[in-house]
C-alpha cells in the first residue's frame, strides 16, 4: 500500500489538518507527488478534497501542517506559489457575462501570460477545449460542458508546471472527457504534475497513483494495479441467483465471507480466500434453498475497492 | 410504446438562439411511470428542451403537453405537475440546509407532517443528515448537488425533470439515489432525466440519445445496442495508451478509445480483425491481458454512433 514516493515531489502535503469550528475537514494527511505525476483524488463528497486541494493552491490556512508546492511553503508565501500553480476550482470561476476569450484574456492577464505570447495561449486554449467558432459565445450561454473546457484551458494558459483540477471533467461527456485525459496525459509527459480529482471511477485508472479520502483520512494510495490487488484485502467473487434479498442475507452469515453488497443484478462477495469460497459456497447456498445460478472469481474494478474500503473505513468510525 | 395517452408529448419543438438552432424539431413521448433519459454530447440541446418542458423557457414552434396540461399555453398551470431541478440548481448559501428545504417546500405547498418525513428520509439516504444545520454555502460540492435534489424531491409532482442531477455525486451516492428513483417510479411517477454517466443511462427504461438538437436515436437500452455499427473488441491492457496508438490506424478499425483497464475498438468483421489487432500489438512489444468481443455498453454504443457517418442526421 505504501506506494514508492516520488523522487522530484513538487507537492508535499504533510501532516496537513483543517477544522472548521469543531468539526475536521481534514485530518493528518500526508502525501507527496512527483514531477510529471498524475495525482488522483477520490472519495465521497464532503470527504475534504477541495479542501486539501484549497490549501495547496494557498486559498485557504491549514490549522496545523505543512504544505510545500513547488519547493515554496504555501503559508509563508502563497503568492509565489499561485504563479507557478494552476486551478480549476469544482466551483465555478469564469465569469457568466463574458463572452469566450474575454474570459481567457482575463486570465492571461491574471496570470501575467506575456502579451507577445497571449495570442497563440488563447489559441491553444480554444483548440484544446473544442471552442472554436464560439469565440464570442457569452460563458452564461454556453452547455454546461464546454464551460467546463473552457475553465481548463484558463488553467493552463501560463503554462504552469503544478496543476491543480477539482472535478474537471464533471458533467462532460464520454468524448470529452477522453479529450480531457489525453491532455492531462500530454502535460504531464512534459514534466507537468496534475493533482487531480474525480468521481468517475474509469478516469481514475488513468492516474498514475490515486489517494482515496473518507472523512478528511487518507485511507488508501497507491496505483490503480495496486489497489485493486491488494486493498480489499481479500478475493472477489461474483454471483449470480435467483433471489438477490434472501441469498444476501445468507451469505452475511456465511463462513469465508467478509463482505457482500449488490451489483447490479448480481451480488459482489468479498471472500478470505477464493478458493475456498468457490467450493464450499455454492453447498452452503444449496442448502438453504438458495443455489446460485453462477459463481465465478473476479478481478474487482477500482469502483469495487472504492464501495468496499468507505464501507469498511466509516463502519469503524461510527464504532469508534 | 404503451397503450394509453402520454403523459409528457413534445412535437416539433423549435428553439433559436441569436447564433445557434438548439432544439430544431424534437418530437418525443414519455409513458406515465417510465423513467427517460436524455442523453448526448455538450450543447446537443438536453438542458434547453429540460427548459422548455418545465415551462421556463418557451419554444419557437412546437408543442407541449404534460399531464394533459398545454404547457406553451399555460405554463403556470403546468408547474403543479411538475418538478423541476435545474442543472445549476439554485441554493440559498446563507440559509442552512434545513432552510433550503423549508423554503422550497413552502414553495410547493408540501403539508408539513409530508414534508418532514420526506426530508428526513432524503437526507438519510444521500448521508446528509448530520448537516441539517450547516450553511449550504458550507457545503462541498457534492453536498450542494444532493441538496438540491432533495429540495426537488421534496414535493413529489406527477412528472420529475432532472437536469444532470448526478453530476459531482460520489459513486456510493450515486446507487442510493437511483434507489430513490426507483421507489417513485413505484408510485407512478414519470421521470426525465439527462446524465453525463453513461452507467445510468443503462438504468433508464428508454433513452433518446439527442445531437444538434435532434433525436437520433429514441428507444430501450437494450434496443439500442443493436444500433452498434460493427463488433466490439475489448482489450485488457496495463498500456492503454500504447494499444491505442498501436490499432488506431488499422483498416477495418475504428473508435477506438480508452477504458479503464484497457481500450475498446469497433470492427467490421471481428473474425477477421482479432489476429489482425494481436499481431498489431505484439508487433510493437504492447503488452495485453486479453483480446476479445464484448458486450457494448451504452457508453459504447454512444460513442460509436456519434462517430458513425452513416447515422442519421
Ligand atoms: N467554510 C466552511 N465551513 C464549514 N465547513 C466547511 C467549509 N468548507 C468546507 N466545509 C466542510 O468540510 C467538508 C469537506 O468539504 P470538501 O469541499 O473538501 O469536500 P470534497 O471532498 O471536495 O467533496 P465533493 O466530492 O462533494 O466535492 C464538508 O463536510 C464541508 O461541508
Ligand atoms: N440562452 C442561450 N442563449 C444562446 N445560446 C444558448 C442559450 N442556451 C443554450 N444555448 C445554446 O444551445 C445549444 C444547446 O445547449 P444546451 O441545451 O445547454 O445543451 P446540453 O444541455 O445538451 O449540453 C448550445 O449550442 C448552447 O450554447
Ligand atoms: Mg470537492
Ligand atoms: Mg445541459
Amino acid at each position: 500500500m505504501n506506494a514508492g514516493q516520488p523522487a522530484e515531489p513538487r507537492i508535499i502535503a504533510e501532516d496537513l489538518v483543517k477544522r472548521f469550528g469543531s468539526f475536521v475537514a481534514v485530518d493528518h494527511v500526508s502525501f507527496r507527488v512527483g514531477r510529471g505525476e498524475i495525482f488522483g483524488f477520490l472519495g465521497p463528497n464532503g470527504a475534504g478534497k477541495s479542501t486539501i486541494i484549497r490549501i495547496l493552491c494557498g486559498l485557504l490556512r491549514p490549522s496545523a501542517g505543512r504544505a510545500l508546492v513547488a519547493g515554496i511553503d504555501v503559508a509563508r508565501d502563497a503568492e509565489r506559489v499561485r504563479e507557478r500553480i494552476g486551478y480549476m476550482s469544482q466551483k465555478f470561476s469564469l465569469y457568466r457575462d463574458l463572452d469566450v476569450e474575454e474570459n481567457l484574456k482575463f486570465f492571461g492577464g491574471i496570470y501575467r501570460v506575456p502579451r507577445a505570447e497571449l495570442g497563440e495561449r488563447i489559441r491553444f486554449a480554444i483548440d484544446m477545449a473544442g471552442l472554436g467558432g464560439r469565440e464570442h459565445a457569452l460563458v452564461s450561454n454556453l452547455a454546461g460542458g464546454w464551460q467546463q473546457r473552457l475553465a481548463l484551458g484558463c488553467a493552463v494558459l501560463h503554462r504552469p508546471p503544478i496543476l491543480f483540477l477539482d472535478e474537471p471533467t464533471s458533467g462532460v461527456e464520454p468524448a470529452s472527457r477522453r479529450r480531457f485525459w489525453d491532455l492531462i496525459h500530454a502535460l504531464a509527459a512534459d514534466g507537468v504534475s496534475v493533482l487531480v480529482s474525480t468521481h468517475y471511477m474509469d478516469e481514475a485508472e488513468y492516474c498514475h497513483r490515486a489517494a482515496l479520502i473518507n472523512q478528511g483520512r487518507l485511507i488508501a494510495v497507491g496505483s490503480p494495479e495496486e489497489l485493486k490487488n491488494t486493498a480489499l484485502g481479500g478475493d472477489l467473487l461474483l454471483l449470480e441467483c435467483e433471489m438477490l434479498g434472501p441469498t444476501l442475507a445468507a451469505l452475511q452469515s456465511a463462513p469465508g465471507v467478509l463482505d457482500c453488497s449488490v451489483f447490479g443484478n448480481s451480488l459482489h462477495v468479498l471472500v478470505g480466500s477464493a478458493e475456498r469460497s468457490l467450493r464450499e459456497l455454492p453447498d452452503y447456498l444449496a442448502q438453504r434453498r438458495l443455489p446460485p445460478t453462477r459463481l465465478v472469481r473476479i478481478q474487482p474494478s477500482l469502483e469495487d475497492v472504492f464501495v468496499q474500503l468507505i464501507a469498511v473505513d466509516s463502519a469503524k468510525r461510527r464504532a469508534a | 410504446m404503451n397503450a394509453g395517452t402520454p403523459i409528457v408529448a413534445a412535437e416539433a419543438l423549435t428553439k433559436r438562439f441569436a447564433e445557434s438552432v438548439a432544439v430544431d424539431g424534437l418530437t418525443f413521448s414519455v409513458d406515465r411511470g417510465e423513467i427517460f433519459g436524455l442523453v448526448g454530447p455538450d450543447g446537443a440541446g438536453k438542458t434547453t428542451t429540460m427548459r422548455m418542458l418545465a415551462g421556463v423557457l418557451p419554444p419557437d414552434a412546437g408543442s407541449i403537453v404534460v399531464d394533459s396540461v398545454d404547457v406553451v399555453a399555460d405554463p403556470e398551470g403546468a408547474k403543479q405537475h411538475i418538478s423541476y431541478m435545474p442543472q445549476r440548481f439554485g441554493l440559498y448559501e446563507d440559509l442552512t440546509v434545513d432552510e433550503n428545504i423549508r423554503f422550497y417546500a413552502d414553495l410547493f405547498e408540501v403539508p408539513s407532517a409530508l414534508r418532514e418525513e420526506r426530508a428526513t428520509r432524503l437526507l438519510a439516504a444521500s448521508g446528509m443528515s448530520q448537516f441539517r444545520a450547516r450553511l449550504a454555502g458550507q457545503l462541498s460540492g457534492g453536498m450542494k448537488q444532493k441538496l438540491g435534489l432533495t429540495c426537488a424531491l421534496v414535493h413529489t409532482p406527477q412528472v420529475l425533470l432532472l437536469d444532470e442531477p448526478t453530476t459531482g455525486v460520489d459513486p456510493v451516492s450515486r446507487r442510493d439515489f437511483w434507489r430513490i428513483l426507483y421507489g417513485l417510479r413505484e408510485e407512478g411517477v414519470t421521470i426525465l432525466i439527462s446524465t453525463a454517466y453513461l452507467d445510468e443511462a443503462e438504468r433508464c427504461n428508454r433513452l433518446a440519445l439527442l445531437y444538434g438538437g435532434r433525436v437520433l436515436y429514441c428507444d430501450t437500452p437494450v434496443a439500442l445496442k443493436r444500433h452498434m455499427p460493427g463488433a466490439l473488441i475489448v482489450i485488457t491492457s496495463s498500456a492503454g495508451r500504447d494499444a491505442r496508438a498501436a490499432i488506431a490506424r488499422l483498416a477495418g478499425v475504428s473508435n477506438v478509445v480508452l477504458v479503464g483497464d484497457g481500450v475498446h475498438a469497433v470492427v467490421d468483421d471481428s473474425r477477421l480483425r482479432i489476429p489482425e489487432l494481436r499481431q498489431a500489438l505484439e508487433g510493437v512489444n504492447v503488452p495485453f491481458a486479453n483480446i476479445a468481443v464484448g458486450e457494448p455498453s451504452i457508453e459504447d454504443v454512444f460513442m460509436a454512433l456519434l462517430d458513425d457517418p452513416e447515422a442519421p442526421r
